[in-house]
């Protein structure tokens, strides 16, 4: 439904010109959920930018069912990394949530049951008069969670959505996204430089290589579904993808450092 | 001491204070009161003759008006104008000397021109007033507005929210904690602009009153004048205060929550 081809971004011109995606290519299927992986600093950010159109490429494509993306569109939502900066402090969580439905131009009561909905999903029912500042990290990370499914997009983005809150929440959200898409029938591109959370959540994993980024290998994860933080973990096959990929990143990491030179002084 | 003793004594000596100096003021003026510094007692007997409510219709409605409507135009045309000059940076460099230069006239200056122009007429003191508060409203406005976190202006275009919501409900209120800022300083431009307008070319206003009764010697009068003003000053920014906390409620929880 989604395709990426030949995208590529470059910062500036001339001999100061930055090239932070190279040539990046690959697909998303309904319902389908990828995670991007890659180095740190490897322009995931970037990349997510140009697929939501944020960013316009300096090459190349994203086509969402067959038309070319320009500028934002409607059947996108986002999920940043930082959810304090994307929250809106002066709104309630009620709010929050509510606000991109405005312009949908829904009548009151569906706009209320989507409201109430997708609160309930990301588990925050008791919480819908709170303001995001009274919330735990976690809990204000749902909330940008529960905006993204009332907005009800098709696909799902994904900006390393759980980076900023401790190991024990990332687990529960990382199950939290995989019921909710169960739920919402969603294609999810998740962007992660977590390589377990990669492996866990996905049906296929696309791993980049570092700046000027491109496509260092597709693989697709077999692992059951549903899901479990300790069952899941313990099958060889998931060691096995998690090694691959650890593998394939570090492999693609920068050069080895050049001898440290130490200044004459 | 528990803190709840600290915080009842805190209370105590901050309201102790001015009474003892009033106190102070009125024992002092009252024995030795001169012409010029007339006894307490004789300025609260004028201000209750003055102002309770003798000349509340002829000089302090008029100021109120004045300030109000200089006040007022002020902040609506600099959160206008500020908003589109810091949603683009064309607009910006290209008016960034003018207001520089606007804003750097002391506006008591203008008051010639503003009887030339405009008469001596309420429309002239308004015009000063509103002329001194636009600037620090502008400034605030402009700076609020570049400064939204460009997280927050993608997640509105990635939701595709867009025209009054996005002004109303993002923009505006993600820069209101600067647009309050300027709005503070402005309110106490606002009082003094009102009484320098008045005590130039007027008829009536508690500028005038003041200017008139040190004219024809009547100083209780002058001092009650100038204790009115004092207070006005004070309810004003009581005032403002109460509106900024409710309004600015989410900013104060919200920062509070990240200092931890």
């Amino acid at each position: 439904m989604l395709e990426v081809s030949g995208l590529g971004k470059t910062y500036g011109e001339g001999e100061t010109a930055t090239h932070a995606i190279g040539d990046v290519s690959f697909e998303l299927s309904e319902r389908e959920f990828v995670c991007v992986v890659g180095p740190s600093g490897c322009g995931k950010t970037t990349l997510l930018k140009c697929m939501s159109g944020l960013l316009e490429p300096s090459r190349g494509q994203v086509v969402l069912r067959g038309r070319r993306i320009d500028g934002t569109p409607p059947e996108m939502a986002l999920v940043f990394q930082d959810y304090s900066r994307s929250l809106l402090p002066w709104l309630s969580v009620r709010g929050n949530v509510m606000l991109p439905l405005r312009h949908k131009k829904l009548d009151k009561a569906e706009s209320a049951r989507l409201v109430e909905e997708a609160v309930e999903a990301v588990g925050l029912s008791g919480f819908l008069d709170r303001y995001p500042w009274q919330l735990s990290g976690g809990m204000q990370q749902r909330v940008a969670i529960a905006r993204a499914l009332a907005y009800q997009p098709e696909i799902l983005l994904m900006d390393e959505p759980f980076a900023s809150v401790d190991a024990q929440t990332r687990g529960d959200l990382e199950d939290l996204i995989l019921q909710v898409r169960d739920r919402y029938d969603m294609t999810i591109l998740f962007v992660t430089h977590d390589i377990d959370e990669s492996v866990y959540l996905s049906d296929r994993i696309v791993v980049l290589t570092p700046s000027p980024t491109e496509v260092r290998e597709i693989l697709d994860v077999s692992l059951p579904r549903p899901r479990d933080q300790v069952e899941t973990k313990e099958q060889p096959e998931f060691a096995h993808l998690r090694a691959h990929v650890y593998r394939l990143i570090k492999r693609a990491g920068p050069k080895p450092a050049e001898p440290a030179q130490t200044q004459a002084g | 001491m528990s803190a709840r003793t600290r915080r009842l004594l805190e209370l105590a000596v901050e309201i102790a204070v001015p009474i003892a100096l009033v106190a102070l003021i009125w024992v002092y003026t009252d024995t030795s009161g001169t012409f010029y510094y007339p006894p307490l007692s004789e300025v609260f007997a004028r201000f209750a003759d003055t102002w309770l409510f003798e000349r509340v219709g002829s000089d302090v409605w008029p100021s109120l008006r004045r300030i109000a409507l200089g006040y007022g135009g002020a902040v609506i045309v600099a959160v206008a104008v500020g908003t589109a000059l810091g949603s683009s940076r064309t607009l910006r460099r290209a008016t960034g000397p003018i207001v520089e230069f606007l804003r750097s006239i002391p506006p008591p200056a203008l008051i010639p021109f503003g009887i030339v122009v405009i008469g001596v007429g309420d429309d002239m003191k308004v015009f000063i007033i509103a002329f001194v508060c636009l600037w620090p409203v502008l400034l605030n406005t402009i700076d609020g507005i570049q400064g939204i976190d460009p997280t927050l202006k993608d997640t509105a275009r990635v939701f595709g929210i867009s025209g009054k919501d996005r002004l109303l409900r993002v923009t505006l209120p993600a820069a209101s904690p600067q647009i309050f800022a300027g709005m503070r300083l402005s309110l106490s431009l606002a009082l003094i602009l009102m009484v320098i307008s008045e005590m130039v070319a007027s008829t009536n206003g508690i500028g005038f009153f003041v200017l008139q009764s040190q004219r024809s010697f009547a100083i209780a009068e002058m001092w009650s004048g100038i204790l009115l003003l004092g207070i006005l000053g004070y309810v004003f920014n009581l005032a403002f205060m109460v509106v900024e906390r409710r309004v600015l409620a989410w900013h104060r929880g919200a920062r509070a929550s990240s200092l931890g």
